[in-house]
């Protein structure tokens, strides 16, 4: 810079550094001093900040949960959300109180009991549940509905929750444990042979004509679990073939690929995932749902 | 300007010779790779990689044949400009479809198309980040700071066949990236998806880049180094820093795909948002500071508004930068001290990154006219309000209290975008539309209307864009957090992604406009290129030659 020979910009009236790049001048106007006050007003901010919160790690003498200046505040943001679990927990505790060893009956009577459960279950069930059944729990191909009154596995208050705590096809001793052989792809059935007795099944919900090849086979092949008038087991989770209700679905060829692979479906144990309180909620939720039995209800293949 | 028969050329040098025999041992390697490759993935992508180098190979051999490159000290090596401009338009053209692509699969997830693996978001995301970042991005400062570099310093590009390495290096290293992720090749780490031997590669090419950088500079005919690239040499040289220590990996297998990071845990979140966040702040900030350093004043002919503020904004932002990326990690393992620096220092960095806006608005003054009559011009100040605006949301966000809030949410996804499409879009496209009358001798845009049309489109593409995350990301944020009166999660997420549904499908829209306004640039460019400029651009003049 050389200032003997200062230019100035017309338009500004501001000298120029005197410097030029491919035709690019520069002004020497000043730092815009609002910029510059915000500019140490952030730093000013910043050290403040710094002294009420954590910020200083490793200073001599610091170890363990006291490795950094905790602030004027002595913040902890661990401690505040192990303070603010507590808190909210504190909060439901009464709730989840009233439902330990409830029966469904006392759930069901007691106006305050049932929206604490119906809160608690709707958001669990969001959480975990909704991702195969839905957020309406309207289920999909391969995912039951559980607001009908179909069960595979059973609909009472003690079933719903035994399915919850073991899971289906898991690895608890205790889980839902039944294995339809994939007919087709283990060549125990031939493709004919198959579409026979797939035209049997829907026939026994009226959804197509009576096939007597399949009839034959299905009483060799699927009335031991599925029983011989089709209304299924449940001990064996074996679905009723009567009620037109379709887990794998309705369609002819839905039907005839479920017996040619062999479904397999399977569903968490919620127990150790969940607390057993939460599990208590939600099924509880379930079955208030819409299709929960009565413990004494045992409509088929029982 | 001499003829290109008197053109001074190289010859067969030791330049060649070197960029010879790092593609003859890329070959090789790609060639084992091929054969022992312990994972599919690889084996297929060994092929690419091979032809990838044969072609580098096949190149420099004509180089050779032809009496090497031309290094003509008397003119600017502008065949490189060019060449940079076209892959900006073909890469940006690329990145923004896969973006709109994704955009819609979010809103309709049938268009993940599963029965084709590679076509699921999963794969397409790094795909659109990586493209519009990397390969438009990365074109484009490539591009730019080797015009801005050589014309700064008066001085022909350094390096005689190197920039070309760097050049086709780089085309090279974003094809095997993106090629990888399609495949499922990824280290995952976002931004830094691209494996090992890919990272090495950019390594390469990016060393010679500072270092060609670095001798222009060096050899240049102008005592001062302009403000333009101190910024671009900021962004090369922590890029370089960036890339080498996040990407820190050992190969399971020397030709395999697989790597394991060196650093675990916390220790790699933080590592990996240091390098994510100066990603954002020296690719995304310096580095296009740096455009706007040079392309503004000059298309306005205008003087820069203040040198003082130039220098003290460069360092007081390049010093801030570095240590604001634990900003996000907020409420996570990160130790809360480390929280507590990531946020003061996004504070801080509020007024360096204004300094930038201030400069560019203000060297408007005695030229607002322009943004009346040259598109370009409005296009440049646009893209400036953007980087004003985002640099201010970004230290808010950054708040603790606030990024309770925002985190995780889409107003990240809003905020990212209003800098990514409003500054670093814009800026890059009113560049590019300088600088091709500028390159190909034309005295104006095929069509200055289009240009009119390009800047609409794409500006109200931004704003719903923008604004249809903010709404998205603010509901989403406060559902997350609702409780009912009982003490339970008031939403499911499912209910929250539904809410957001209608919100999804306006900012897939905005992006379609933004998709449409860079395919009208284009074929303006190629209109102006071919030569069928009409009409004379007052606002074009004329760059001189580099006169010895």
């Amino acid at each position: 810079m050389s200032d003997n020979k200062l230019e100035h910009d017309d338009h500004t009236g501001t000298a120029t550094t005197g410097h030029e790049w491919d035709g690019i001048k520069e002004l020497d106007t000043p730092l815009p001093r609002w910029w510059l006050w915000i500019f140490y007003a952030t730093i000013f901010w910043s050290v403040i900040y710094m002294i009420f919160m954590p910020a200083i790690p490793g200073l001599p003498g610091m170890s363990a949960e006291g490795d950094h200046t905790r602030g004027l505040r002595n913040h902890s943001e661990r401690a505040n959300v192990a303070a603010a679990i507590e808190a909210l927990e504190a909060s439901r505790a009464s709730g989840f109180e009233a439902l330990r060893g409830a029966s469904i009956e006392e759930i069901e009577n007691d106006p305050q009991l049932l929206q604490f459960v119906r809160a608690a279950g709707e958001s669990a069930f969001g959480d975990n549940c909704a991702t195969c059944h839905g957020a309406g729990a309207q289920g999909f191909v391969g995912y039951p509905n559980l607001n009908d009154d179909v069960w595979l596995w059973g609909g009472t208050y003690q079933d719903i929750h035994d399915t919850l705590m073991y899971g289906i096809r898991t690895e608890h001793p205790d889980t839902r444990m039944s294995i339809m052989p994939a007919f087709g792809r283990d060549e125990l059935l031939s493709n004919s042979q198959i579409q026979a007795v797939s035209d049997h099944v829907l026939s026994l919900s009226g959804l197509a004509e009576a096939n007597s090849e399949g009839a034959e086979i299905y009483a060799i092949q699927c009335a031991s679990c599925h029983m011989d008038d089709g209304r299924g087991d449940r001990m064996q989770g074996a679905p009723n073939l009567t009620d037109g209700e379709w887990l794998y679905g309705s369609e002819r060829d839905q039907v005839i690929n479920i017996i040619y692979r062999g479904p397999y479906g399977v569903m968490p144990g919620w127990e150790g995932r969940l607390d057993d309180a939460t599990i208590d909620a939600l099924a509880a939720y379930v079955f208030l749902l819409g299709g929960g039995e009565d413990a004494t209800a045992r409509p088929t293949g029982q | 300007m001499t003829s290109s028969q008197t053109l001074q050329r190289s010859g067969f040098d030791i330049n060649l010779a070197a960029v010879g025999l790092i593609t003859l041992l890329g070959a090789l390697w790609a060639l084992f790779a091929a054969a022992f490759a312990p994972d599919a993935a690889m084996k297929g992508q060994s092929w690419l990689i091979l032809a990838g180098f044969l072609t580098g190979l096949l190149l420099v051999v004509g180089a050779i044949a032809r009496g090497g490159v031309i290094v003509d000290q008397s003119e600017y090596n502008e065949d490189l400009i060019k060449a940079g401009v076209i892959a900006s338009l073909f890469w940006g053209a690329a990145g923004l479809l896969v973006g709109v692509l994704i955009a819609f699969q979010l809103a309709f997830p049938v268009l993940n198309l599963d029965a084709f693996g590679f076509t699921s978001f999963g794969r397409l995301r790094p795909l659109h980040t990586s493209a519009v970042i990397f390969a438009f991005g990365g074109n484009v400062l490539l591009a730019t700071s080797f015009y801005v570099v050589q014309r700064t310093s008066r001085t022909r590009i350094a390096g005689g066949v190197w920039p070309w390495f760097v050049f086709w290096g780089y085309q090279f290293f974003i094809v095997i990236a993106a090629s990888g992720y399609l495949i499922g090749i990824t280290q995952s780490q976002e931004y830094a998806e691209p494996e090992w031997y890919a990272d090495l590669w950019l390594t390469i090419v990016w060393v010679a880049y500072l270092l060609i950088f670095l001798g222009t500079l060096w050899k240049r005919k102008e005592p001062h180094i302009y403000v333009a690239n101190w910024f671009y040499l900021a962004f090369i040289i922590t890029i370089a820093v960036l890339h080498v220590v996040n990407n820190l990996a050992v190969p399971v297998d020397f030709f395999g795909s697989r790597s394991y990071p060196v650093m675990a845990g916390v220790q790699n979140a933080l590592t990996q948002w240091w390098y994510g966040h100066n990603a954002v702040g020296f690719f995304l900030t310096a580095g296009f500071l740096g455009i706007m350093y040079y392309f503004i004043p000059k298309r306005v002919h205008r003087p820069v508004y203040s040198y003082r503020l130039s220098i003290i904004h460069f360092w007081s932002l390049i010093f801030i930068y570095i240590w604001a990326g634990p900003h996000h990690l907020h409420y996570t393992a990160l130790p809360e001290w480390a929280q507590t620096l990531g946020m003061t220092f996004s504070i801080m960095l509020w007024m360096p990154s204004w300094g930038g806006m201030i400069n560019g608005l203000m060297t408007l003054s005695g030229a607002w006219d322009k943004l009346r009559t040259d598109p370009v011009v409005r296009m440049l100040v646009l893209s400036v309000a953007f980087y004003g605006m985002s640099t201010f949301e970004g230290p808010v966000m950054s708040v603790r209290a606030v990024n309770s809030l925002s985190h995780y949410t889409d107003w990240t996804v809003g905020h990212v975008h209003s800098g990514a499409l409003g500054w670093v879009g814009f800026v890059s496209f009113g560049a590019l539309y300088c600088l091709v009358p500028w390159l190909w001798k034309k005295k104006g845009m095929f069509s200055k209307a289009l240009v009119d049309w390009h800047f609409w489109i794409a500006t109200f593409g931004i704003l719903l864009y923008i604004t249809s995350m903010w709404v998205a990301g603010i509901m989403q944020g406060l559902m997350w957090r609702a409780y009912n009166e009982l003490g339970f999660l008031e939403y499911s997420f499912v209910e929250t992604v539904e809410a957001m549904h209608i919100s999804y499908i306006i900012r897939a829209v905005g992006g379609v406009l933004y998709l449409a306004g860079a395919l009208i640039m284009i074929y303006n460019v190629y209109r102006t290129i071919k030569g069928d400029v009409t009409e004379t651009d007052e606002a074009v003049v004329p760059q001189p030659a580099l006169a010895e």
